[in-house]
């Protein structure tokens, strides 16, 4: 227990939600106690069961930190992810379950807490740094470096609440940066400021952790959790459910609440058509069935289907990411029309997609079973049924190359570049 | 900052935060969070080590009170002095109540001024947690500094109208005695009063939002039941232990007793109102540490 620099024991967090009201008046609770003898005898007794009147914001929650680890904490809103910085931070108590912590605590549950739009950025400086915990000496000597992070030199002496949010924001993280606790836990500020001042916290963090401090990271920016955290924790529900490497963790995160995995084989006995799919698999460089690709191989996608037709079926499939978009449509009837008519009976057509094309995310790939030559013939549409997710190793050999920061386009290849001097 | 590995490469220049300052969970001190067991102690060690937020927190009120307004400081005085022209007219010059062989604007004005620290310390503290639930809902400190940051603002002002008052002696050629030198015994206990009924106000405020509405009411009816602009030789002599039950009735009359050196029964009356006062303050600082745990969670 020496070595850990947070042990987290049954944890656990009740909150009373909704029904009764939440600010009590003095009249109101006199009169209740005064009429409380009336009232067993005159009100009809509905007795509200407990978890109507109760949520378990974070329960039986177990962990221990060792000094020096940063780990990320992710999982859906409402999960109780900021339930637990909380109760860490002891703004407010466990409901039960203990947590003992070896060093100071700086705790950025938001960026900019205590500023006041009616004090200059220099004083806004010294009042944050001391609500977040620093002393006066350490915020004079830090000043300096505070204020050239945060960019605003020009601004220091005028009033907080002429500020562009920009402005704000990076005046906010630039004094939470310089916070130097000995554990520190991190709610969400990161997703603050422009692209540029986003990649400049995301490096200041990674220094953070780099310098031996322990970090919990709350993010929804799996980028971020993957790129800081060597250790990451899924907490769904109030309940830890995952605990391990950030890419297997991230992974699982997202695809929860997907269709399916990468494989999906079609269950025969339902349907008689004469054209069916038997099988859909996607599957990797080196030949096993993946539902993780990397963005520098290529993906191979299988598809077992049956034609006990006369006449070509032709597979086609469709890409569409996790925002809607439709990335590509493929489909193998070029390479049928080369081929001879086939055979009714299985077949197995396989496409490849090149690596370096697609952009990382998850994608869900809708097959078709139709006759292109006559486009009047669709035997068959499948949607969704497989799905996997391209991700980037981030070693700087993608299109990327050491680049952190977000990356846009729905697909990402890589092109051909020359440089010449005038 | 030794034995931290990879830090002190780091470090340009050496910043040795001194042990003294450095808050709980310093190296090698633990912290453990749990649901509270029984009876709190009242923290006041805590208080202490948070004592620069304290400051902080004090001075940014008093800058923001001034910021961009027309008169700023000017205020400070401008109160009680008006307040005392009021009185003196009303009070003083229509109802000609006696003021013990003083002129009546002294009179009133020596006992206004811990009077006026009183009114703003039960109105700033009552709603001062309220006020400041953005720093109670995300960062950690014992949330006692809140409501005495309130009241100190109060205490700034008392000080600069305590200037105006010693003019005043000047010019009503009162004369400095001795008993002078307890003033400050009687501040003391002026701000332990406020404090005392701060405290208790800003915690029932939190779970009672309708305190707000009746502190108002509260100072109204307090600054009659105190001897602020009439004599407490008014009241027959059987009243006067009753009366001395208000902690204020003690700081007013000890004001007079030091400023003035009006001649009164004032240790009697300084033990009642004193026992008031620090069974108040205990009573209040235990209640508020035991509301603070759910704070965060209901305000």
């Amino acid at each position: 227990m020496g070595d850990c620099a947070i042990h987290a024991e049954g944890l656990s967090k009740r909150y009373r939600i909704g029904v009764k009201q939440r600010y009590n008046t003095l009249r109101d609770s006199i009169v209740q106690i005064l009429s409380a003898p009336v009232r067993k005898f005159t009100t009809p007794r509905v007795k509200t069961p407990d978890e109507d009147r109760f949520i378990w914001a974070i329960r039986d929650v177990s962990f221990d930190i060792c000094k020096g680890e940063v780990v990320g904490v992710i999982g859906r809103n409402g999960a109780g992810k900021s339930t637990l910085l909380k109760v860490l931070s002891r703004i407010t108590r466990p409901t039960s379950g203990r947590a003992v912590i070896n060093g100071r605590v700086g705790s950025l549950l938001e960026v900019g807490t205590g500023f006041h739009p009616e004090l200059t950025g220099r004083e806004n400086i010294y009042l944050n740094g001391a609500i977040l915990g620093m002393h006066r000496v350490e915020i004079e000597q830090k000043f300096d470096e505070i204020v050239e992070f945060s960019e605003v030199e020009k601004f220091l002496d005028t009033p907080v609440k002429f500020y562009s949010s920009g402005m704000y924001v990076r005046l906010a993280f630039a004094v939470a940066a310089h916070l130097e606790t000995e554990i520190l836990l991190v709610d969400e500020v990161l997703a603050v400021g422009d692209n540029r001042f986003q990649t400049k916290c995301l490096n200041k963090m990674e220094q953070v952790g780099e310098t031996g401090r322990t970090v919990l990271f709350v993010s929804h920016s799996m980028q971020s959790i993957v790129r800081l955290c060597k250790r990451v924790i899924l907490v769904e529900g109030g309940h830890i459910v995952a605990d391990g490497e950030p890419h297997h963790i991230v992974d699982r995160y997202l695809s929860d609440g997907a269709i399916s995995s990468a494989e999906r084989i079609f269950n025969l006995d339902r349907t008689n058509n004469p054209v069916r799919l038997l099988a859909v698999r996607v599957k990797n460089d080196s030949g096993a069935v993946s539902d993780l690709q990397e963005i520098n191989e290529p993906v191979i996608i299988e598809f077992d289907y049956e034609n006990n037709l006369p006449g070509d079926v032709h597979v086609t499939m469709q890409l569409v990411n996790e925002t809607g978009v439709v990335i590509l449509q493929s489909s193998d009837h070029l390479e049928k029309n080369k081929l001879a008519g086939l055979a009714p009976g299985a077949y197995r057509s396989t496409v490849e997609i090149p690596a370096n094309t697609l952009a990382e995310g998850r994608y869900f790939m809708t097959a078709q079973l139709r006759n292109l030559n006559r486009s009047k013939e669709k035997y068959l549409k499948e949607m969704d049924c497989v799905s996997f997710t391209v991700r980037d190793p981030s070693d700087g050999t993608t299109v990327r190359g050491n680049w952190a920061g977000t990356w846009v386009g729905v697909v990402r290849p890589m092109l051909n570049w020359n440089v010449k001097k005038l | 900052m030794v034995g931290r590995p990879g830090i002190t490469e780091k470090k340009k220049q050496i910043f040795p935060i001194p042990q003294s300052l450095d808050g709980a969970g310093a190296e090698g001190i633990q912290v453990v969070v749990e649901p509270r067991h029984g009876w709190l102690s009242l923290g006041l060690g805590e208080l202490w080590r948070y004592r620069e937020l304290l400051y902080f927190l004090t001075w940014r009120d008093i800058k923001v009170r001034y910021k961009q307004t027309l008169l700023g400081i000017l205020w400070a005085i401008l109160q009680p002095v008006m307040t005392m022209v009021v009185f003196s007219v009303i009070f003083g010059n229509l109802a000609k109540l006696p003021s013990e062989g003083f002129p009546y604007p002294i009179f009133t004005f020596t006992a206004l001024l811990p009077w006026q620290l009183f009114a703003f310390a039960l109105t700033s503290s009552s709603n001062s947690l309220i006020n400041n639930q953005n720093l109670i809902t995300k960062v950690y400190f014992p949330r006692l500094i809140i409501p005495i940051a309130s009241v100190l603002v109060g205490v700034v002002d008392f000080a600069i109208s305590l200037l105006i008052l010693i003019g005043f002696l000047i010019y009503y050629h009162v004369p400095f005695t001795y008993r002078f030198l307890t003033l400050p015994f009687f501040v003391l206990m002026a701000v332990a009063s406020s404090l005392a009924v701060g405290l208790w106000l800003a915690a029932l405020n939190v779970k009672y939002r309708d305190v707000r509405y009746m502190v108002p009411f509260i100072t109204q009816f307090w600054m009659y039941a105190t001897p602020v602009a009439f004599s407490l030789e008014l009241i027959p002599q059987k009243w006067r232990y009753l009366v001395s039950l208000n902690p204020m009735t003690g700081v007013v009359e000890g004001f007079r007793w030091a400023i003035l050196g009006k001649t009164s029964d004032i240790l009697s009356l300084l033990l009642i109102s004193g026992g008031v006062v620090v069974a108040l303050l205990i009573g209040g600082l235990i209640y508020f540490r035991r509301m603070e745990d759910e704070f965060a969670d209901i305000i």
